[in-house]
């Protein structure tokens, strides 16, 4: 098949996950809702004073987006499990890579989305600036959560399709994170505090490097990953 | 019934139930290496004179680390040939290297420890190295409940392989990113910059965990052929006479 | 007709000289310990429909797997119309089309929409005629826009029948096809089984009910433990007969009277 033919299969793949979550809504109502409890849990455990909150917000706001959104990954491979739909994808002729860009473009729009309401919640509840730092907050946030998102999609593409799919994850997917949570971190820490060492762009460009390479390792992997 | 055959013989007769003599040989060749570099370390070397006796650890402590780093990658290999022939062996290979790298890796941690707490106050330090080791431990940890949660044999080597060459790929990674997050750790220990009477000891413990590890992948690569050929004998008790008969 | 308008009655059939549809042979697959198939070997030449009729757990869905390429074999190999199972699976994944035993539909969407899902992941551009014309066929034209998700397991089948219709592959696997339908949808797939192999296309049914496959079935393997042994039909059917003899009766007189008439397919 040419790429073009891919590429709408890709499309066709995201666009029916996303009608199906935009249908039911069930499962981005509750990773928000969670998202803010697991704030809120924070701040308990933080605060209450003021610039200990706004210390530790950076850090807190990127786990919270990993506890929340890892619940996101094994409900997208769930849909294809319910009635034997995964069957019926891998019937399809083609390459088995257009289904993981398809996941993957479907996971990123559901995680991002999930993140247009946390974070102005975060700095809310964290007193964070957010206008002045935007355009830097928005590129740290598009490229740590398309690594974690990367990550995210090939791990549940297996734990989703065993017995104990809930720990599993975390357990194959946390540890590979690191270095994308080190980096996005960081760069997010400078951001917030205005970047006075001037060092968010060094973290930013380690960010796209670890991007590439968890991009290009599992989108090789994916296939051996996907058959039955 | 002459494909059974021709399956039973061709591909396991070459399959030895017992075990060759020489990983007999190499398990005493990494007994007795072990209790000689113990005592090369213990009778000839110097207490060195801000450590002590303690210093000794590090001889045990530093080629641990070594061979596990070379089960991961020889993990990490062993996933690459899986993933391009689909032969059996090496995924049984890949998974007694990982199973022995991770009783490395603990060993390396609390070796590490041990040796932290007395010199630099503390049991745990966010140093580079020690960090990756921990996270190595949870990556292989998280391989092996991987195998152990996946039944069908041909998934579990194609999952495994694949989670295996990513674990590998990313401890460079994670490395990397620890160390430009903070580092103060001392710089690299190797035979070259300390005495002599140290470089013997830690000379003789690398060939003496060498050994160790060699005997360890093999025992347990021993043991997955094993349940393979049992199994290969409940298949034609399951296939019989004649079961491909049609 | 939704036939017309897919590939189906114009290119099957003569281009293959000689070719078999499926082609297997000492495949055997393993499941942890347990062995689904111990070496079987079949062939389903081209214009044929054959039927594999065994108990639940005998092999069926495995082997039909296999066939499809979401299956690798433990041991064997096969191919269909010349392509290799393993090595050219994307080949045979272009000629075949399944009804699995479940429907493998998104609940969360209409039924016109998964068919639309379903032509675009085959990389074809859907197109409306043809989607109506096959949910017609199937009788959901008055339930396009309605949510899989409340329909009925047979309205559920029949969609998923609709699916197979629109990707008019040359090789159709169906997984008991008659669970869940009344005797008008017995008579549809019948019907459609009748058409797709004048058409010069194969078919392999998956079934323990061998009096309802048999109007339109040409050949009968019986399959038992993962074996399979080429078998008459009316032994299979007299061992039907012990449970529904008035239809055991009804399915002889269809094979005597010729089996290809999709008329007599309405048990």
């Amino acid at each position: 098949m040419s790429w073009r033919t891919e590429l709408s299969r890709a499309a066709a793949l995201a666009w029916k996950d996303l009608t199906a979550e935009r249908r039911t809504k069930a499962n981005f109502n509750s990773v928000v809702f969670l998202a803010g409890m697991i704030l809120l849990l924070f701040g308990f455990a933080f605060g209450p004073d003021a610039n200990a909150l706004r210390a530790a917000a950076a850090g807190v706001l990127w786990l919270t987006v990993l506890f929340s959104g890892v619940l996101a990954f094994n409900r997208s491979y769930q849909l294809e499990l319910d009635g034997g739909a995964l069957e019926q994808l891998l019937l399809y002729p083609g390459s088995r890579k257009t289904i993981f860009l398809g996941k993957l473009a479907a996971n990123l729009a559901f995680v991002l989305l999930v993140e247009a309401i946390l974070v102005p919640l975060a700095a809310v509840l964290y007193d964070l600036p957010l206008a002045k730092p935007f355009p830097g907050l928005a590129g740290v946030l598009l490229l740590g959560t398309f690594g974690f998102v990367t990550l995210g999609t090939f791990y549940a593409a297996m734990a989703s399709r065993v017995r104990a799919r809930e720990v599993l994850l975390p357990l194959l997917l946390f540890p590979m994170l690191v270095p994308v949570v080190v980096a996005s971190v960081e760069a997010t820490s400078a951001i917030l505090a205005g970047d006075p060492m001037g060092d968010a762009g060094a973290w930013l460009r380690l960010l796209v490097v670890f991007d590439a390479i968890f991009f290009t390792a599992s989108l090789l992997a994916f296939e051996h990953v996907i058959d039955e | 019934m002459n494909e059974m055959d021709d399956l039973t013989s061709s591909r396991f007769s070459d399959m030895p139930l017992r075990q060759s003599r020489w990983v007999g040989i190499l398990g005493w060749a990494a007994f007795l290496a072990m209790v000689g570099a113990q005592a090369v370390g213990f009778a000839l070397s110097r207490p060195e004179r801000d450590m002590g006796h303690l210093q000794k650890i590090l001889y045990v402590h530093v080629p641990v680390a070594w061979a596990m780093m070379i089960a991961y990658f020889m993990v990490f290999v062993a996933s690459i040939l899986y993933l391009m022939r689909r032969k059996e062996r090496y995924d049984l290979f890949a998974a007694a290297s990982a199973e022995v790298g991770v009783v490395l890796t603990a060993l390396t941690l609390v070796l590490g420890s041990i040796w932290a707490r007395p010199t630099w106050g503390v049991w745990w330090t966010w140093d580079p190295r020690l960090t990756t080791s921990a996270i190595l431990l949870v990556i292989f940890a998280g391989y092996l409940a991987l195998r152990s949660y996946t039944e069908d044999a041909d998934r579990r080597a194609r999952w495994s392989a694949a989670v295996g060459i990513l674990g590998f790929l990313n401890v460079i990674i994670v490395y990397q990113s620890v160390r430009w997050w903070r580092s103060i750790h001392q710089v690299q220990s190797s035979p070259s910059t300390v005495d002599p009477s140290y470089a013997l000891s830690l000379r003789l413990n690398a060939i003496a965990v060498l050994l160790v590890l060699a005997y360890l992948v093999a025992r347990r690569y021993h043991a997955a052929r094993l349940e393979r050929v049992a199994e290969s004998r409940m298949e034609v008790a399951a296939l019989g006479e004649g079961g491909a008969h049609v | 007709m939704a036939r017309q308008t897919g590939p189906v009655s114009t290119t099957l059939g003569a281009r293959d000289g000689g070719i078999a549809a499926v082609a297997v042979s000492d495949i055997a697959r393993r499941f942890g310990r347990r062995w689904a198939l111990r070496g079987v070997s079949l062939h389903v030449e081209p214009g044929t429909i054959a039927a594999l009729v065994g108990h639940n757990g005998s092999g069926k869905t495995t082997l039909l797997r296999i066939i499809a390429t979401t299956l690798r074999p433990t041991r064997g190999s096969g191919s269909v119309f010349g392509h290799d199972l393993v090595r050219d699976a994307n080949r045979v994944r272009d000629l075949v089309a399944v009804l699995g035993h479940t429907p493998g539909l998104y609940g969360d969407l209409t039924a016109r929409e998964n068919l639309e899902f379903a032509l675009r992941m085959s990389g074809r551009a859907p197109t409306r005629r043809d989607i109506d014309a096959a949910l017609d066929r199937v009788g959901l034209a008055a339930d396009a826009n309605e949510l899989v998700r409340t329909f009925s397991a047979g309205m559920q089948r029949r969609l998923a029948l609709a699916r197979v219709i629109l990707r008019g592959a040359r090789l159709i696997l169906l997984d008991e096809p008659y669970a869940a339908f009344d005797a008008d949808g017995i008579a549809l797939v019948n019907g459609f089984l009748a058409e797709h192999k004048a058409a010069g296309g194969a078919a392999i049914v998956a079934t323990h009910d061998p009096v309802r496959a048999a109007p339109v079935v040409d050949r009968f393997w019986a399959i038992d433990h993962g074996r399979v042994t080429p078998t008459e039909p009316a032994l299979l059917l007299a061992a039907a007969a012990g449970r529904d003899p008035a239809a055991a009766f009804a399915a002889t007189g269809a094979i005597v009277a010729g089996h290809a008439d999709p008329k007599r397919a309405v048990l």
